[in-house]
């Protein structure tokens, strides 16, 4: 078992890798030298070909095959750009932001907890909200009940976000002052977006949660339950809530690596300054140090949960064994 | 209550229904036919004639919606199941009347271990038993499961066909059920294990003296269990009587159409019959 983690973990280093790769591909390769952005629209070229020195910019981009070739050891060919993000990332250093010139990491450090501030409480109300309307869903399963669940999450589903947040600001802050409108000062402040997050996503996460229910509804083991003299509860809650746990549990976990992301809309709408606007601003900046080490660490945090799933499903059904 | 003792079950007029996007599915259509406390009655008919609708319905078991009970009675021991609330038809279910099915595979939970699934089955409905874990082993031990206790531990997947059926049965006879439905129990089984889980079930019987409702689409696994055959047809009872005069002195079209696909040592020059509905609709008068 510990083997097997080790080795699970381990894959961390080629999945980080090529995603670092990627993203370096398109803002570096594709989109071009940064330092000309940096420097301004009325720099001089002495001025740009300075910046560049500073950020190494001047570097090849893969390989320094001039260098090794120079110097005759092949160690030299990793002075490259590419090379050198790699190094800083291994010691966990992102550097600092092309925009405000702050540490990254501290920058991370403050952004995540108003994020997962928001995320978070969406994440568990609309988990056990949407499971527990799926158990009733699949109770009243082919009668009007379970037929007017569905229709109104698939209208709350076809609603974009942006009129949730809009009405919401408007009717709930504004008009009746239930909420403040915009800031993150107190808890006060999260109510309106938690609220309209959960609104937003429950549509979605209750077809889900239904569609997994009512599948088990309609296996053998649900027959044989009823026909030992099981109640609709105790063959909905014993039996089929561990059958469904298998696919709960990979649609929970897939969705922890985004609790970290923070959500980019409600976090720009309401001015909680969190990494989801972050990474907002980075994109639109060209903010490429942010954009990479937000990419970096959300990709280790989604091998840790693919992992973590994983191991649940051991615990969960008897018939996986890990290897 | 002194007809309990003729007679365990007595349907009447049974009509089930589904109603669906085609239209109505006449899945029972008007079946009567009664049991007697330790009867065999084997129910033989091609798939998709009603069988095991009949025989969930005894219990109330066929889920409405889709289904509906449009009408007919279903006399078990001196009162009408269709009639039963839904708290004393569980009462029923597992205690009195009892199930196996087809796919032992499927049918039990595969994430619980075979203990709790046989426990659960005591639970239900005895209440009075101290040392569940003891009777369980007995039940498995009955059935014939060598070492219960060990196999106790075991989930469904890491149990053969056989014994998964033989689980099946010790979870069905668990309450000592006046009657077991047993629904294509060998369907899904090699050949050598059917004949296994047919002597267990003769055994049983004589050892249990439970009535058992015996569905198959087979007859030649029939003939040394059954006191009475019914052959149903698209919803119907075609013929109805006891095992030697249906097997010997079959009346219904039906009924010769099936006999003669059951394949016999040495006939295997002659090619299998299929049954040729056309006919047999033509006898019914359709
Ligand atoms: N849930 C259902 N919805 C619609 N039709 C059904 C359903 N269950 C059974 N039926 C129909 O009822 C008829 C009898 O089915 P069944 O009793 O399962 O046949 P069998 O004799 O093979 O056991 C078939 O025509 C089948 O299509
Ligand atoms: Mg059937």
């Amino acid at each position: 078992m510990t083997a097997y983690i080790i080795r699970r973990l381990l894959t961390v280093i080629p999945i980080t890798l090529g995603v670092l790769l990627l993203v370096f591909f398109i803002y570096r390769v594709i989109g071009g030298d940064p330092a000309a952005r940096l420097a301004g629209k009325n720099a001089t070229p002495q001025k740009i070909e300075q910046i560049r020195k500073q950020y190494g910019f001047d570097k090849p981009k893969f390989f320094n095959w001039q260098e090794a070739a120079k110097t005759g050891s092949p160690a030299a060919a990793f002075d490259s750009q590419f090379w050198h993000l790699v190094g800083q990332f291994a010691q966990l250093d992102f550097g600092k932001s092309l925009q405000s010139n702050q540490r990254i990491s501290r920058m991370l450090a403050d952004g995540v907890v108003p994020s997962l501030c928001v995320t978070t409480p969406i994440f568990l109300v609309e988990l056990s909200v949407a499971i527990a309307l799926a158990l009733i869903c699949a109770f009243y399963r082919g009668t009007r009940i379970d037929r007017t669940f569905v229709v109104v999450s698939i209208v709350a589903m076809s609603i974009s976000g942006l009129v949730y947040i809009m009405m919401g600001q408007y009717f709930f802050a504004f008009r009746l002052r239930w909420f403040p409108v915009w800031g993150f000062e107190s808890p006060a402040f999260l109510l309106l977006p938690v609220a309209i997050g959960v609104i937003a996503g429950i549509g979605g996460s209750l077809r889900f949660y239904r569609t997994i229910m009512l599948d088990e509804m309609y296996q053998d083991y649900v027959r044989t339950a009823f026909a030992k003299g099981c109640s609709q509860r105790e063959v909905l809650f014993k039996h089929v809530l561990k059958n469904a746990a298998i696919p709960i549990l990979t649609n929970v976990v897939v969705a922890i690596p985004f609790l970290y992301t923070g959500s980019l809309m409600l976090e720009s709408f309401f001015g909680i300054p969190g990494l989801g606007r972050m990474t907002v601003d980075a994109i639109y900046t060209g903010d490429e140090p942010v954009l990479f080490a937000m990419v970096f660490i959300g990709s280790v945090i989604f091998v840790i949960a693919n992992l973590v799933t994983d191991l649940l499903y051991t615990w969960a059904d008897p018939r996986i064994r890990l290897q | 209550m002194e007809n309990t003792n003729q007679t365990l079950l007595d349907v009447r007029d049974l009509r089930i229904s589904f109603f669906t996007d085609e239209g109505e599915v006449r899945a029972v259509d008007g079946i009567s036919f009664s049991m007697k406390p330790g009867e065999t009655l084997a129910v033989v008919g091609e798939s998709g004639s009603g069988k095991s609708v009949t025989a969930m319905a005894l219990t109330r078991l066929v889920p409405s919606p889709p289904a509906r009970y449009l009408g007919g009675e279903i006399i078990f021991k001196g009162r009408d199941t269709l009639k039963l609330s839904p708290e004393e038809l569980r009462r029923v279910r597992g205690a009195q009347i009892s199930y196996i099915f087809q796919e032992p595979s499927t049918s039990l939970n595969p994430v619980f271990q075979i203990r709790s699934q046989i426990a659960e089955a005591i639970e239900l409905h005895r209440r009075d038993v101290k040392d569940v874990d003891a009777e369980a082993e007995r039940l498995l031990t009955l059935v014939g499961i060598r070492d219960a206790r060990l196999r106790m531990g075991d989930y469904p997947h890491q149990l053969s066909g056989g014994m998964q059926q033989r689980v099946m049965i010790a979870m069905a006879l668990a309450c000592n059920p006046s009657l077991l439905v047993a629904d294509e129990p060998t369907t899904a089984l090699d050949v050598t294990i059917q004949a296994q889980i047919m002597e267990l079930l003769k055994e049983l019987k004589q050892k249990l003296g439970m009535a058992i409702m015996l569905i198959t689409h087979n007859f030649s696994i029939v003939a040394d269990i059954a006191d009475n055959i019914a052959v149903m047809f698209r919803g119907k009872i075609v013929e109805y009587g006891p095992t030697q005069r249906v097997l010997h002195e079959p009346q219904h079209p039906y009924t010769k159409a099936l006999l003669e696909c059951i394949p016999r040592l040495g006939a295997h020059k002659h090619r299998l019959k299929t049954i040729n509905h056309a006919e047999i609709e033509a006898a019914l008068g359709r």
